[in-house]
C-alpha cells in the first residue's frame, strides 16, 4: 500500500486506521487517508471495495445502520468525529452529502432547501440564502420563476442540482457526493462536474464515482480501493491523481485505472 | 445475414421451440379464470343488495332515522342505533388512531429491527387475527366490570375502548406498511442535512406516509362499526329509547347504548315479517355509513396525492 504524504497541502479530515465491521463481516479494514482542503478527492474502486461506507463514516450516516461498527479515528478539526461527546447531527450539518439517486424532499423547490437552514436555527434572510444556494448550484437561472412548484416536477439533472443547492444551504466545510452522477444522462453529468470545479474554491469535496474517467477528469487526489479474498475492503493507494492515473506503483491500481480489471 | 423470421407457425432452425400457440392459451385460460371469480363475487354481492333493498327500501324514510325503535315495528325507528354508532365510532377513532399511529412510528421509525420489535411484531400479528369475541370478553372483564368507577359498565364508552382494541392491530399494520413505503433516500436526506431522526419522521416521512395511514384507519374503523359480537359480549342493549347526553359528556360516554349491527340483530331475530323489513332498512342505513367512509377514504387519499405532488 502507498499512501503518498500531502505535501503542502492543508487537510481538513485525517482518516486514520478506520475499519467498518457490518456484524461480524469487516467491511473495510485500516484504511488511513488524509483530505485536502478544497480539492476534489476522488474514492475509486470495484464494487463491494468499501469507499462507499468510507464516505458514510466521514458524516457518521452509518450509525444508522443496524449492527455497523466504524473503529478507528476521523479527525475533522482536531476533534475525532467518533467521540461519545461528538454530537452526529451537527456533523452531518458540517459535513453534507449527496446521494447517488436525487433524492429531493417531494416539497417546493424553495422548501427543499428553506427546511435544512430552518431546522438548524439559521438567523438570517431564508429567501436569501435560498438564490444564493440555487446559484452556487447552477440552478438558480432553470427554477427562479417556479420556486413554489415540487422539486419532483424537475429533471433528473436539475433534481440533483437541487440536493446539491439543499446540502450548500446549510454552509458545510465539505461536501460528500456518493456517485453523484451514475442515474444521470452526459449532459447532466457534465454540468455537474462544470459545478464541482466552481464548487471546490468554497468546498472540500470528497467523491465516491465508479466512472474512472470521472475521476481522472476531476479530482486532484484519487485513492484506489479494492478487497481481498476474503472480500473485505481495503484502501490499496493513495496520491495526486496524475500518479494514480500516470504511474501507480500497485498493479492492481495500474490494471483498474487503465480498464483491465473491475 | 438471414431475414429474421417473425411468423410463429413457420419451422425456424433453432434450438429455441417457442410454441407461442400454446402459451397464448394458457394466458387467455389464466384471464377467464381470474374473470369469473371477479364475476362470483361480484354477482353474489348483487343479489345481496338487490334482497336487502327490494325488503328495506320502501321502509326507509325520515321518520324510520328518527324514531326510537319501538315494539311496533310499523313505528320502529333507528335513530337510538344510528346516534350510538357514531358515538361509538368517535370513541374509538380518538383512542385507537393515536395509540395505533403511535405504536407504528415507535416500531418501524425508531426500533425498526430490534428484538423488541420483533417481538412486537409477531404478536400484534397474532392479535389482528383473534376473533373478535374474544376480545368481547377481555373488554368485559376489564372495561365493564375492573373499570366500572370510569367507564360506568355497560356504556358507550366501554363499547369504545372494546372496538378501539379490536381495530389497534389493523391500524399499526397499516401504519407501518405505510411508512415503509417511504423511500430510504428521503431519511437519508434528511440525516444528511442535519435533522435529528425525530425531525426526518415529523417533517419529511409522516406527511408522505399520512394518506396511506389515514386508508388504513378509515378502513379499520369501517371494520369496527360492523361488529357484534364483541358489543353484544359487553352488554349492548337492544331496546334504547333515548340518546347519550352529549352535555354533560362525563355522562354521555357512561350512558348504555345500542348500535346499527346490534339492533339489525334484534330485528332479524324476531318472527314478525314487519321487523324483517325493518332489518332490511336498517342495513341500509349500516351500508350507507360504511360506504361514506370509505368513500371519504378514497377522496382523502387521492386529494392529499394531490396537493402533495
Amino acid at each position: 500500500m502507498q499512501i503518498d504524504a500531502v505535501i503542502d497541502e492543508e487537510t481538513v479530515l485525517q482518516v486514520e486506521n478506520v475499519s467498518v465491521y457490518y456484524g461480524a463481516f469487516p467491511a473495510l479494514r485500516g484504511v488511513y487517508l488524509e483530505i485536502p482542503k478544497n480539492k476534489i478527492t476522488a474514492l475509486i474502486g470495484p464494487s463491494g471495495c468499501g469507499k462507499s461506507t468510507l464516505l458514510r463514516c466521514l458524516n457518521r450516516l452509518n450509525d444508522f445502520i443496524l449492527g455497523a461498527r466504524v473503529e478507528g479515528r476521523v479527525r475533522f478539526g482536531g476533534m475525532n468525529l467518533y467521540d461519545k461527546s461528538v454530537d452526529p447531527v451537527e456533523v452531518r450539518r458540517r459535513i453534507g452529502m449527496v446521494f447517488q439517486v436525487p433524492n429531493p424532499f417531494p416539497k417546493s423547490i424553495y422548501e427543499n432547501i428553506a427546511y435544512g437552514a430552518r431546522i438548524n436555527g439559521y438567523q438570517g434572510n431564508v429567501d436569501e440564502l435560498v438564490e444564493i444556494a440555487l446559484k452556487d448550484a447552477a440552478l438558480w437561472d432553470e427554477v427562479k420563476d417556479k420556486l413554489k412548484n415540487s422539486g419532483l416536477s424537475l429533471s433528473g439533472g436539475q433534481q440533483q442540482r437541487l440536493c446539491i443547492a439543499r446540502a450548500l444551504a446549510i454552509e458545510p466545510e465539505v461536501l460528500l457526493m456518493d456517485e453523484p452522477c451514475s442515474a444521470l444522462d452526459p449532459i447532466s453529468t457534465g454540468r455537474i462536474e462544470e459545478l464541482m470545479h466552481e464548487l471546490k474554491q468554497k468546498y472540500t469535496i470528497v467523491i465516491v464515482t465508479h466512472n474512472i474517467q470521472q475521476a481522472a477528469r476531476i479530482s486532484s487526489y484519487t485513492a484506489f480501493f479494492s478487497t481481498d479474498e476474503s472480500r473485505t475492503g481495503q484502501m490499496v493507494e493513495f496520491g495526486p491523481t496524475t500518479r494514480i492515473f500516470g504511474q501507480a506503483n500497485d498493479p492492481r491500481t495500474r490494471d483498474y485505472v487503465e480498464g483491465r480489471f473491475g | 445475414m438471414t431475414p429474421l423470421n417473425l411468423k410463429p407457425d413457420e419451422q425456424v432452425d433453432s434450438y429455441f421451440d417457442s410454441n407461442l400457440a400454446k402459451r397464448y392459451w394458457f394466458d387467455r385460460v389464466f384471464v377467464s379464470t381470474a374473470f369469473i371469480c371477479t364475476l362470483v363475487g361480484l354477482v353474489i354481492l348483487a343479489l345481496l343488495l338487490f334482497d336487502v333493498c327490494k325488503d328495506g327500501l320502501p321502509r326507509l324514510s325520515i321518520d324510520f332515522l328518527t324514531h326510537y325503535p319501538s315494539r311496533r315495528a310499523g313505528q320502529a325507528g333507528i335513530l337510538s342505533p344510528l346516534v350510538g354508532t357514531i358515538w361509538l365510532l368517535v370513541i374509538t377513532a380518538l383512542v385507537a388512531i393515536p395509540i395505533g399511529v403511535g405504536a407504528g412510528i415507535f416500531l418501524e421509525e425508531f426500533a425498526a429491527s430490534s428484538l423488541l420489535a420483533k417481538v412486537i411484531e409477531v404478536n400484534i400479528g397474532n392479535l389482528a387475527a383473534v376473533p373478535s369475541i374474544i376480545y368481547g370478553l377481555l373488554a368485559l372483564h376489564v372495561f365493564v366490570r375492573l373499570m366500572n368507577p370510569i367507564t360506568g359498565g355497560r356504556s358507550v364508552l366501554s363499547g369504545g375502548l372494546t372496538l378501539a382494541l379490536l381495530v389497534l392491530p389493523i391500524i399499526i399494520v397499516a401504519t407501518r406498511e405505510a411508512l415503509r413505503a417511504v423511500p430510504e433516500g428521503i431519511r437519508q436526506a434528511g440525516y444528511a442535512i442535519g435533522t435529528t431522526r425525530w425531525q426526518v419522521v415529523r417533517d419529511q416521512v409522516l406527511p408522505i406516509a399520512f394518506p396511506g395511514i389515514l386508508t388504513g384507519t378509515i378502513l379499520a374503523l369501517s371494520r369496527a362499526i360492523g361488529e357484534t359480537a364483541p358489543l353484544i359480549t359487553i352488554g349492548a342493549l337492544t331496546f334504547i329509547a333515548f340518546l347519550p347526553p352529549l352535555v354533560p359528556l362525563t355522562e354521555g360516554l357512561r350512558s348504555p347504548f345500542t348500535a346499527l349491527p346490534i339492533q339489525i340483530y334484534n330485528w332479524v331475530s324476531r318472527p314478525q315479517e314487519a321487523f324483517q323489513i325493518a332489518a332490511a332498512a336498517g342495513i341500509i342505513v349500516l351500508m350507507a355509513v360504511l360506504i361514506t367512509m370509505n368513500a371519504t377514504a378514497v377522496y382523502l387519499r387521492n386529494w392529499l396525492q394531490r396537493t402533495r405532488n
